[in-house]
């Protein structure tokens, strides 16, 4: 004899809870701000869709969305190969496996904005590593006054900062290969590429589908380390979109237009991983 | 294609192996003639593969050489010997079709398209898998991805050998057989060296002209089916070939002859003599259970009583103990209208079945007569 009855809820609502309170509450705010203009609590007017069309005219963000998708796009092109490479240069067995995993995993325990100012002083002429010696070699190097140093700049750390990530992953993605393909492959008299290509790429399909997309968002979103090294300067040249939101939100305190703003920011983030995620995966239904 | 010689080949998985214990081969010389089918036939973790993978390159001896046609290939790699090899578990390449996996190596030896696709549709069709050839490899079957690992190592015509270690553990008995079958013509049609691990004396003897039988590291007999049978060259071959396996009791040397638990057995004066001039600490008598007769008790030196019967359909197998102070069990193995007698039984070994051995190894006049 079976009971039925609903117990089962009470099981599932902390996590309702959790959910409400971490995600669905904030999202509705931010939805409610961006279809209303408010004065204070007892002065508001809907406007409807007026924040957004206007956010959506605003060059600021036009400006800062290119900057923002040339930037993860370089991040994601040098990361993802250059953490192949990493992975597959890693020692696959003694005492190099250990040793290289606690070096790969010492950037990622550093705070962003230690990064920041770490990067702050190794890029100065004067006394940092990195700046002296590229001046030294005859370059005019300043992130504090040229835009395109601080863009490479910012590039440069998030590169240095997350690169471990992706060569972690991969790496645990290379280690579930049995030995036995390679072997077959030697076999086969397959070349370097072909072991890469036929064997390696296809097992770290998976892994990469989570480094590319972890890092998109990420990097979407990147905000602490250009602030912390330039505050988004020289210019606008590292403003980046995390930042254009904030001056407006908190800046002018702009609340509506940022509201919208963030809710088209949170679609895009959305959209471009969701395609990721379809490119990547929509060969495994074929047949 | 090549004939192989292995010349003292030893392995060792110890950086400093000092006894026998630490070797996974001790020392062998052996050949693999040109466009023979052998049988590697041994126990798990009897060295087969070991052997296999050195053979292929894919693992440096310790200590020896390996020579393709009289060349030494102890320095170069698996691609540079040219040697197929397929393993016990299905290794395809996923993202290609079956079409390209069997291609894989005939492209990466640079051969022109046109052979190529004429190589996979004759192997494809010898292995019964062309219905296949345009499908992905990820979404075959196991059986269906091992046929395809077997393909790539048919494809290569050119090949100085292909080994097969227990290439069909993952396929069910029916198609087992099969493909078997399937191995052995494509052996005949293409001439190749072929070398056939297996633990299992049926596919070794349904394979292969001639089986070579390892123990504990080392080759104990090379030789066909028939000489495995009849007159195998130390215990375990014995003990191992065989369905149940050679009987084996301890035997003494006495002043009257061969004595087993007291009593003197007949064996012909010049078995007798020729095993007092040697040394050894262990003398054992084998006999096969095809030979042992149950005969009635007045007609025979032992005795015993028949403790157990297994009908196998075509046989049966008739457990009996022996009356004598150790009461081994001696197994005999009659044909399905045999009668079985109950109770007390005589047990005879007839002459020209008995095998002596010393320390485990067979002496005597039937080692003369191989």
């Amino acid at each position: 004899m079976k009971t039925y009855n609903n117990k089962a809820w009470w099981l599932v609502l902390p996590v309702f809870v959790l959910v409400a309170f971490s995600a669905i509450i904030p999202m509705m705010t931010v939805v409610n701000y961006s279809v209303q203009d408010i004065f204070d609590p007892s002065t508001r007017y809907f406007v409807g869709t007026e924040w957004y069309r206007e956010i959506l005219a605003d060059p600021r963000l036009h400006d800062s969305l290119v900057r923002q998708f040339i930037y993860s796009f370089c991040v994601l092109a040098i990361e993802v190969p250059l953490g192949i490479i990493v992975a597959l240069s890693m020692p696959r067995r003694g005492l190099g496996v250990p040793v290289s995993l606690i070096l790969l995993s010492l950037p990622l325990l550093v705070p962003w904005n230690v990064v920041g100012t770490i990067w702050q002083i190794i890029g100065r002429e004067d006394i940092g590593l990195y700046g002296w010696i590229l001046n030294s070699l005859g370059l005019d190097y300043n992130y504090a006054s040229n835009p395109r140093d601080a863009w490479i700049t910012v590039l440069v750390m998030d590169v240095w900062h997350w690169t471990s990530l992706v060569a972690l992953l991969c790496y645990s993605g290379l280690r579930s290969i049995p030995d036995v393909y390679y072997q077959a492959a030697r076999i086969d008299r397959a070349s370097h590429w072909a072991v890469f290509r036929f064997i390696q790429l296809p097992k770290l399909k998976n892994v990469l589908l989570i480094a590319v997309m972890l890092r998109f968002m990420d990097s979407f979103m990147i905000y602490t380390e250009p602030f912390v090294l330039t505050g988004g300067g020289p210019g606008t040249a590292t403003t980046f979109l995390s930042q254009t939101l904030t001056q407006m939100a908190l800046g002018q305190f702009d609340l509506g237009r940022a509201s919208a703003f963030s809710l088209i920011y949170f679609l895009i983030i959305l959209l471009v991983t969701w395609v990721f995620y379809t490119a990547m995966t929509h060969n495994d239904n074929k047949e | 294609m090549a004939e192989i010689r292995l010349e003292q080949l030893a392995h060792s998985y110890h950086s400093a192996p000092s006894q026998p214990r630490d070797y996974a081969l001790r020392p062998i010389d052996h050949v693999w003639e040109q466009g023979g089918a052998y049988a590697l036939l041994g126990p798990s973790g009897c060295g087969k593969s070991t052997l296999l993978n050195i053979i292929s390159g894919l693992l440096a001896p310790s200590e020896g050489r390996v020579l393709y046609d009289g060349k030494s290939v102890n320095d170069l790699s698996p691609q540079d010997r040219n040697i197929a090899q397929v393993f016990q578990f299905p290794v395809v390449y996923d993202t290609m079709t079956v079409h390209q996996n069997l291609a894989f190596p005939l492209r990466n030896q640079g051969q022109p398209r046109e052979r190529i696709d004429a190589r996979v549709r004759e192997v494809a069709e010898a292995l019964e898998i062309e219905p296949l050839l345009n499908r992905k490899a990820k979404n075959l079957t196991a059986d269906e991805k091992q046929k395809v690992s077997m393909g790539r190592g048919l494809v290569r015509d050119d090949v100085a050998a292909i080994l097969f270690d227990e290439p069909l553990t993952v396929i069910d008995p029916q198609l087992k057989w099969r493909l078997r079958r399937k191995l052995k013509e494509i052996h005949q049609r293409f001439n190749v060296t072929m070398v056939y691990v297996t633990h299992d004396q049926l596919e070794a003897s349904t394979f292969a002209d001639k089986i070579a039988v390892m123990y504990e590291g080392q080759i104990v007999q090379f030789g066909t089916p028939r000489e495995l049978f009849e007159n195998p060259q130390h215990t375990f071959v014995g003990y191992f070939i065989g369905s149940p396996g050679m009987n084996l009791l301890d035997v003494a040397l006495g002043e009257t002859g061969i004595e087993f638990d007291g009593r003197t057995l007949a064996v012909a004066d010049a078995i007798v003599a020729q095993l007092r001039q040697r040394e050894g600490e262990r003398l054992q008598l084998g006999i096969r259970p095809e030979f042992v007769q149950l005969v009635a008790p007045e007609n025979a030196v032992l005795h015993g009583y028949v403790d157990l019967v297994q009908d196998q359909g075509t046989f049966k197998i008739v457990d009996v103990r022996l009356d004598t102070p150790s009461a081994p069990v001696v197994k005999a193995r009659l044909g399905e209208e045999a009668n079985v007698p109950e109770g007390r039984t005589g047990v005879h070994f007839p002459e020209p079945w008995q095998r002596f051995y010393i320390d485990d190894h067979l002496v005597g006049v039937a080692d003369e007569n191989l």
